[in-house]
């Protein structure tokens, strides 16, 4: 039995694993304490939660725990290394690195440094999504003090290459930071062998729950960064604020459950990815958005050209998908992602993101094949550029009443 | 974003979808709109020789919004005369639809389309 919609989002957000939500269940009710209460058995038997969660998480990406610093998601862990390491190191230098396609809590953090007297440079992309090796080395400068990229790509989900970019920065002595949100669970991190410095995690895409994550702060060689929240000194100083212990604990089993079953999910993943994919591809006039090799196996991003985006996703309501265009927040604006790609704005307008994960199953990617063919092809008869195309016009040559 | 039930019906079941022969004495073309700003609508009229227009066709490429607010204008024009049709007006259409105020660009533009269409069969129409 389908149960509609069907949800094709993981990357938004995904369901808290029914074994995460049982583990947190006590952590709420009985056993409350506040992990720094140091004078009695509620607080030890919080506290010692809070460290076996400590080491889940670090067991996935084979850190030590001592690294790992709770925070309240990847968008706090980015602010906090970002703006930390930028004020830290201010005196070094004032340049600082990203990419066009970060997400915005990173490049938002960085318009702010720049408000604040740090020059930043936002690289292009390759058509593919990847960054340009090149002109990544071009772009460092004598005084360059931090570069941040993210491990995987929210929209199209292609895999930066983080050990090459690592090795550069370390050669240089420049702060590495690496938003790993969406790759969790997804492609093997191992940072015993990565030359990062500082590492975002979200909890709620790798099945946890929302409002918590960790920022990874190497030890040897030692990362420094300023603390963004100031208080009672907890975790090391780096993050004052009482440890919500069933959030915590509640990542800890997430990232457990992933260390232990990611190589047979992503199999399942990937092989469900591929069906949408060549079920999608006998559609006339789709473009894969992104690099299909370098990618984490569960996202497609696709754009279905002279249909808009919008009247998509409304057409196809029985899925629950991100679209590329914001048309519906009234700014109009097609995704800087795509955009970055060099995707005209139609087809980034007209692009969806299907985000497939642990419970997704074959009916429910056979069942969004069919319909998207289905309402592709009814759109299109709706649609007056489909027609131009059909009558053999150039949709470039026509000059358009912009309004 | 939730849509009004107008939309959704007119969205669901468009009315009048398709064209007419371009180059026909009685026919209005406007098209409006560009494929970056994510909405292109094409609205024909065929206008009989007492100047009512006898029957109308569209196709749009935009927002469900856009698709009904054209949909919607192929009914309201359909037995008026092109001056009478000049007088449709956004707001009535955003008003019948219960458009959103980040919709109104999309009856904007089906008034537009309106006004290319006429403006269209005038040209041919001056001589
Ligand atoms: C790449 C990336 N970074 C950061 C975030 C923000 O994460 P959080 O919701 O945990 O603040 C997200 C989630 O939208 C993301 O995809
Ligand atoms: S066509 Fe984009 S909002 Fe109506």
């Amino acid at each position: 039995m389908l149960k509609f919609p069907i949800y094709l989002d993981y990357s938004a957000t995904t369901p808290v694993d029914p074994r995460v939500a049982q583990a947190m269940i006590p952590w709420l009710t009985e056993q409350f304490g506040n992990p720094a209460s140091r004078s009695h058995a509620y607080g030890w038997e919080a506290e010692k939660a809070v460290e076996d969660a400590r080491e889940q998480v670090a067991a996935l990406v084979n850190a030590d725990p001592k690294e790992i610093v709770w925070t309240s998601g990847a968008t706090e862990s980015n602010n906090l290394a970002i703006k930390g390491a930028a004020q830290f190191y201010k005196g070094k230098g004032k340049h600082i690195i990203t990419l066009k396609t970060e997400h915005k809590a990173v490049l938002d953090t960085f318009r702010e440094l720049e408000r604040h007297g740090f020059e930043a440079t936002y690289l292009d992309v390759q058509e593919d999504g990847l960054i340009n090796m090149e002109a990544f080395r071009n772009a460092l400068r004598p005084d360059t003090i931090l570069v941040s990229v993210m491990f995987v790509n929210n929209e199209i989900g292609v895999i930066q290459p983080i050990a090459e970019i690592g090795e550069i920065c370390r050669e240089k002595g420049i702060t590495f930071h690496v938003d790993a949100a969406q790759a969790t669970g997804k492609v093997d991190i191992d940072l015993s062998q990565l030359k990062v410095d500082l590492m975002s995690f979200s909890a709620h895409k790798t099945y946890g729950p929302k409002g918590i994550g960790a920022l990874y702060v190497r030890r040897k060689p030692r990362a420094r960064l300023e603390a963004q929240m100031h208080g009672g000194g907890h975790e090391r100083g780096l993050r004052s604020g009482t440890l919500a212990t069933h959030q915590i604990v509640g990542m800890g089993e997430a990232f457990r459950i992933a260390r232990e079953e990611m190589k047979i999910e992503n199999d399942r993943v990937r092989k469900l990815r591929d069906r949408l994919l060549k079920g999608l591809q006998d559609i006339e006039a789709t473009y894969v958005n992104g690099d299909m090799e370098h990618r984490v196996p569960h996202n497609l991003n696709i754009s279905f050209a002279y249909v808009e985006g919008e009247s998509l996703i409304m057409a196809i309501k029985d899925v629950a998908v991100s679209s590329g265009s914001a048309c519906t927040s009234a700014s109009l604006e097609p995704s800087y992602v795509l955009r970055a790609l060099g995707r005209n704005d139609e087809l980034a307008h007209s692009s969806i993101r299907f985000t497939i994960g642990r419970f997704t199953t074959e009916e429910e990617v056979d069942y969004t094949i069919d319909l998207l063919h289905k309402k592709i092809g009814k759109l299109r008869e709706l649609s007056p550029l489909w027609e131009m195309v059909q009558e053999g016009v150039d949709l470039d040559s026509v000059q358009w009443a912009a309004h | 974003m939730a849509y009004s039930e107008k939309v959704l019906d007119h969205y669901e079941n468009p009315r009048n979808v398709g064209g007419f022969a371009k180059e026909d004495e009685g026919v209005g073309t406007g098209m409006v709109g560009a494929p970056a700003c994510g909405d292109v609508m094409k609205l024909q009229i065929k206008v009989g020789k007492d100047g009512v227009i006898e029957d109308a066709k569209f196709k749009t490429y935009g927002c469900g919004s856009a698709i009904a607010s054209s949909s919607l204008v192929t009914e309201w024009v359909k037995g008026k005369t092109v001056e009478q049709a000049l007088e449709i007006k956004n707001t009535q259409i955003a008003e019948e639809l219960a458009l959103p105020p980040v919709k109104i660009h999309c009856s904007i533009l089906a008034e537009d389309a309106i006004k290319a269409a006429v403006a269209d069969y005038k040209k041919k129409h001056v001589a």
